[in-house]
């Protein structure tokens, strides 16, 4: 493998003036500082200038606007009722009751009296005016918490297992977590002066070590996983790391690289991607692995075309094995060859469970992970009131639920009784397709959504569970996923049923992805209503209730069944 | 050639040549009247340059002989008009004293310098009230002087003055009563009575032109040639077909609310076609509305009183159902302290008795601020009171002035409308502004409106090239946007920095995105907000003036022009306030200094408020 092969025409090897346009963006922002503090002040709008949207996102705020009224405001003369949206940084998704009980507070305060859980784990608060977004980080930090990175082409949220069972090794793979998202964002001190007001302190050396001043290519996520419960979802992961465990001892991670959601419709050399297996390193590798992969991607990756830019792509132009071999030699040993590991699901065991520690963990299941104060189910002020007993910790879901985790045995029945006080304990019924069901936020917030997601997918989902309860399947655990674009939030491209985004009531729908996220599905529909939906997946689920083999899951079956082409690699997705 | 050589300040020869003929053919009464009319004409000539008035004898004319003659009597009529109703009255009483041979010099307060006041000989003055017994905006630097110190003895000057008002403020037709009595006062002879017009003026103010134009009628009836030789020399331009007492109907195109969800206002944007009418406008001037009435109230009052709607009544010679009448011809929402009177003689109800005459003010006040026509028809009923009767307390619907937001420049053949939505609740039941009521509930597009122009000359834009810092707020931003619209059309060049103030950034921001526009393309430089309940610290556009102190006080030192708009009570004093404190600290000056100052803008048109 020689490196003279390799086309560096797309990457940072090349003049600004021959890259993309947010290149330039990134290198002239003085370290995403840009005119952001002044765009706060400009008083006679509620949005920042067009440049300082793309720079906020790396200190995880986006601009948005309530897309609901647009249309509204135009014909009133008023511009759109711009918010932003602030994404929490909380690795692993573990949080103190303090820190819930501060993000209840900014919820309610700035929020529009709500919290977003995301399939990151973290939070978002939405609504947040420009006014208030400086009292919202401030806040944040308070109880230790920032949005550093939490958007932005920077390592965003690293995610870990929640692993409620074995806690002594959640414990060491959450501070892992912790110690690579700490690592891997930006250094640069435009955020504590522009969110807290503090000096610039002039630094020794260049500001970003890793990162320089044009960031990565895109944006890269990091994730650590502890089988047999692939959670996270870790082949969309731009790295992965999977726990190896001997006996109760963490050994190290085998180690996946370059998995991506993102696609665009009608530009097939888009496409999701499952990571890739590379090979295995020890435990006390994994800062040194993150730095050689980043670098890697950070070197190669394409910086002139944004829609090319995730890793997958660097990988699949350069070849997986000239990828392994630059990451090795940036590393300065060669990876191990991969253990061997299995998962069993994607989800999350709802309901009560106890860790081997002998204390005490609840799954609250929040559909969509949106937590507010329902007509009938007050969850926003159970779940403070819970906040305000608790002693343990709480643990945000790749699914978007919520973990009440480490509680003492004598504590759980005052959680009980709140959670039947405040009608929590009602949450956690529903079909096994509910269970399972992931929407992203969608309108009216995102820019970025052709069609609704979180605010019909419930519905949909009660609509399909005529078809499952027809067909004797209620309680069958099948994943599906829905989002109002092709980007991918709710990593759609891995469930068993997906819909995608392509209009209003119109959506992409998507079959056969793997259980335990092994697995990408394919494309049956293409931008179609409720009724193509219903009754496409009617036929489908009518003959998996007839024909299915025992213990077989609807995506595998609908593959081997024939109703689907089961799609090998990402780059065939389209195909 | 010297102008030595001749009687008189510097007539030439040509000059001398012309008066020696003329003077050799006039019969003596034809000479006499000459000479008046060469005092008025000089005099207007003058005024009009904005040159002190000379009085008679300055040597234009020989002095001797016709000193004594009643003719020889200058006469100057001084308006003080907000709503150009005292200006129209004006033009009507100079008609009527030229048809008696009398020409009269028209002078607004807000230009007229008031030292001229001691070189009067006849002064007639039509002024309206503002808001409680204050002069109209225009007009107050008139009033300072005349009630000032400062202020000369008026002994020899001959006057009478025509007070218009409305008769449901406290301080009724009070402007036109402090001039009545403080020229007394000051020497002056009163030679009619003042007459007070309540909102249907047209009556009284024609039997006071009439009555005064007699007292000044010269003793030699004018010649009737030259008279009408005049008339028709100086007549104005055909009049507009519209006006007030023939309003255009005009066409609702547009009909929304500006105001974003979760305001706790109303504030609309209406847009009308003058499409065929003929009507023309200047930024700056407002539009009259003559609305209607809330049906639904025509027909709960004629309930309470017991009638039919389909009674007959006649109004002003016309003969038409009550329910038309009540709905089209009066006003029939909020009392007057008349409609007290006439409903306490109907009715004899101590209570209502009890509010009559000037002692119960305060009581009377508070009475009509709780209780609408309904309220006291209903409190207090009269048993078989025929319409006719009813009618006769009430007062005639009024038009409703808006200022028109839009530039015939920017937007031709229309005029847009900001209108706030007048909505409460009064006894237990929903309340609505009577035109703004109209425009909400009834002038869906495609419907129609009375309208009429109404001029408003104190209110204008500079030259292109001068700065303008306009303040406003709500609704008193609406001439700003036609003052933009015409800059942007005409491609002026001035700055422009707008204050304005409102409740709440997210709702209630005003046409945002027009100003966005305008401050993209330049046509506005600056613009400073002040949303009042944004933050814990209610914050008005006072507060951004004056944390703009420096470049405020630097834009007036370069001469730019000041406009304030909106409310009257609170805004425009509270504004003058911030000015003034800005001129003292930022020129030095005391605060009579900045007071001084900011009169010295007044006088030259270069500080002009229009408020409400």
């Amino acid at each position: 493998m020689t490196t003279t092969v390799v086309d560096r025409s797309h990457d940072i090897s090349q003049p600004l003036e021959k890259l993309g346009p947010d290149e330039t963006l990134k290198a002239n922002s003085d370290q995403l500082r840009g005119t952001i503090a002044q765009g706060l002040e400009a008083e006679l709008t509620a949005a920042v200038p067009g440049d300082d949207i793309k720079l906020m996102k790396f200190h995880g705020v986006y601009q948005q606007d309530d897309r609901d009224i647009r249309d509204e405001r135009r014909r009133q003369r008023l511009e759109p009722a711009y918010r932003f949206m602030a994404r929490v940084r909380l690795p692993g998704g573990v949080l103190s009751p303090s820190q819930w009980l501060k993000l209840d507070e900014l919820g309610r305060a700035f929020a529009g009296e709500t919290l977003r859980l995301t399939t990151r784990q973290t939070f978002q608060l939405h609504r947040v005016h420009k006014k208030n977004l400086r009292a919202v980080m401030q806040g944040l930090r308070d109880v230790l918490l920032d949005t550093k990175a939490a958007c932005g082409d920077d390592s965003r949220g690293v995610m870990a297992s929640i692993n409620p069972q074995l806690s002594a090794l959640h414990t060491e793979i959450h501070a892992l977590a912790k110690q690579a998202s700490d690592h891997a964002i930006p250094k640069t001190g435009a955020y504590r002066e522009i969110w807290y007001g503090e000096e610039r302190v002039a630094t020794k050396g260049p500001e970003e070590p890793l990162y320089g001043k044009t960031y990565m290519p895109r944006k890269f996520k990091i994730g650590f996983v502890i089988p047999p419960i692939n959670d996270i979802d870790v082949y969309a992961q731009d790295l992965g790391f999977i726990a190896i465990v001997e006996g109760k001892t963490l050994k190290g991670f085998n180690v996946a690289i370059g998995g991506g959601m993102g696609r665009t419709d009608n530009a097939p050399k888009t496409y999701p991607r499952l990571a890739t297996v590379i090979g295995f390193i020890p435990k006390d590798k994994v800062i040194e692995t993150c730095d050689a992969v980043m670098e890697v991607q950070r070197d190669y990756g394409d910086r002139k075309d944004r829609s090319h830019a995730r890793f997958k792509y660097t990988i699949d132009d350069k070849g997986i094995d000239f990828i392994k071999a630059e990451i090795e030699s940036r590393l300065g040993f060669s990876l191990e060859p991969a253990k061997p590991y299995s998962f069993t699901s994607n989800g999350d065991a709802i309901g009560w469970q106890r860790g081997e520690d002998g204390r005490e963990h609840f799954t609250l299941l929040i559909e969509n992970g949106r937590v507010s104060n329902f007509a009938d189910i007050k969850l926003f002020d159970g779940l403070r009131a819970i906040a305000r007993v608790h002693k343990g910790m709480f643990r945000v879901t790749p699914n978007q639920n919520l973990i009440i985790a480490d509680i003492e045995s004598g504590d759980r029945p005052v959680i009980e009784g709140l959670l039947k006080e405040y009608g929590l304990d009602k949450l956690n019924r529903g079909s096994g397709l509910r269970l399972n069901a992931m929407a992203c936020v969608a309108l009216p917030t995102c820019g970025l959504a052709m069609a609704e997601s979180e605010r019909y997918l419930p519905s949909l989902v009660g609509k399909i569970e005529t078809i499952l309860a027809e067909n004797g399947l209620t309680d069958e655990p099948i994943t599906i996923r829905m989002t109002g674009c092709p980007n991918g939030c709710a990593r759609p491209y891995i469930a068993e049923i997906a819909l995608t985004g392509r209009a209003p009531g119109k959506y992409n729908l998507y079959l056969g992805g793997g259980f335990h996220g092994q697995r990408l599905n394919k494309m049956v529909l293409e931008n179609v209503g409720e009724e193509a939906i219903l009754d496409h997946l009617g036929k489908t689920l009518g003959a998996f209730a007839k024909e299915r083999q025992p213990g077989e899951h609807f995506g595998d079956f609908a593959i081997r069944a024939g109703h689907v082409a089961e799609v090998k690699e990402g780059r065939y997705f389209n195909d | 050639m010297t102008t030595v050589e001749f009687p008189g300040p510097g007539i030439t020869l040509e000059q001398w040549n012309q008066i020696s003929a003329l003077a050799t053919s006039l019969r003596p009464g034809q000479a006499l009247w000459l000479s008046g009319y060469f005092a008025g004409f000089d005099h207007g000539a003058r005024a009009l340059r904005g040159e002190a008035v000379l009085p008679f004898g300055d040597g234009v004319v020989p002095a001797s002989g016709v000193g004594a003659a009643p003719a020889a009597r200058t006469l100057t009529i001084l308006v003080g008009s907000e709503t150009g109703n005292s200006r129209s009255l004006a033009k009507d009483l100079a008609n009527a004293a030229r048809a008696k041979g009398v020409e009269a010099i028209v002078a607004d307060m807000a230009d007229y310098k008031p030292r001229r006041l001691k070189d009067e000989q006849d002064l007639l003055i039509i002024t309206s009230t503002h808001g409680e017994g204050e002069p109209p905006a225009s007009a107050v630097g008139f009033f300072e002087f005349v009630e000032g110190r400062k202020a000369p003895r008026l002994d020899g000057v001959r006057y009478s003055v025509l007070a218009l008002g409305d008769s449901t403020y406290e301080f009724f037709c009070g402007a036109g009563k402090r001039l009545d009595e403080r020229l007394a006062e000051l020497g002056a002879t009163r030679i009619h009575d003042r007459v007070d017009c309540d909102v249907d003026y047209e009556t009284p103010s024609a039997g006071w032109i009439a009555s005064v134009v007699g007292k000044i009628e010269p003793a030699d009836a004018a010649p009737v040639a030259a008279s009408a030789g005049l008339a028709s020399h100086q007549s104005a331009p055909a009049a507009p077909a519209f006006d007030k007492r023939n309003p255009f109907t005009a066409p609702v195109i547009d009909n929304l609310v500006l105001t974003g969800r979760g305001s706790s206002k109303e504030t609309r944007h209406v847009e009308l076609s003058l499409e065929g009418s003929g009507l023309s406008f200047e930024p700056g001037d407002a539009l009259g509305i003559m609305p209607h009435n809330d049906p639904a109230l025509a027909e709960t009052l004629i309930g309470a009183l017991g009638l039919e709607p389909d009674a007959a009544v006649s109004v002003k010679d016309r003969q038409l159902p009550l329910g038309d009448a009540l709905a089209e011809a009066f006003e029939i929402t909020a009392a007057t302290p008349r409609f007290i009177d006439h409903w306490a003689g109907l009715s004899g109800a101590k209570e209502l008795e009890a509010l009559r005459g000037e002692d119960a003010r305060e009581a009377r006040a508070a009475f009509l601020h709780n209780n609408h026509i309904i309220d006291i028809v209903r409190r207090f009923p009269v048993a078989g009171i025929d319409a006719q009767s009813f009618l006769a307390g009430l007062r005639p619907l009024q038009p409703r002035l808006y200022s028109i937001a839009s530039s015939a420049a920017a937007a031709p053949d229309e005029v847009h409308l900001t209108v706030s939505t007048v909505r409460y609740e009064l006894n237990g039941e929903p309340r609505f502004g009577v035109a703004s009521g109209h425009l909400a509930a009834r002038a869906e597009p495609d419907s129609t409106l009375p309208v009429y122009v109404q001029a408003n000359p104190h209110f204008r834009l500079p030259d292109d090239d001068k700065a303008i810092i306009m303040i406003g707020a709500g609704t008193g931003v609406a001439p700003y946007r036609a003052f933009l619209q015409e800059r942007e059309a005409r491609g002026a060049g001035g700055k422009a920095w707008l204050f304005f103030g409102e409740r709440n950034f997210d709702s209630d921001f005003l046409y945002q995105t027009e100003w966005q526009g305008f401050l993209k393309d330049g046509v506005l430089s600056n613009m400073s907000v002040a949303f009042s309940r944004d933050g814990a610290e209610k914050v008005y556009v006072q507060h951004r003036l004056l944390e703009q102190a420096r470049d405020v006080y630097a834009w007036l030192e370069e001469g730019a022009h000041l406009y304030v708009c909106g409310d009257g009570a609170k805004l425009a004093p509270d504004v003058h306030a911030a000015l003034a404190t800005i001129i003292r600290e930022q020129g030095g000056l005391s605060q009579e200094g900045a007071d001084d100052y900011l009169s010295a803008l007044q006088g030259a048109r270069r500080y002009q408020i229009d408020v409400y």
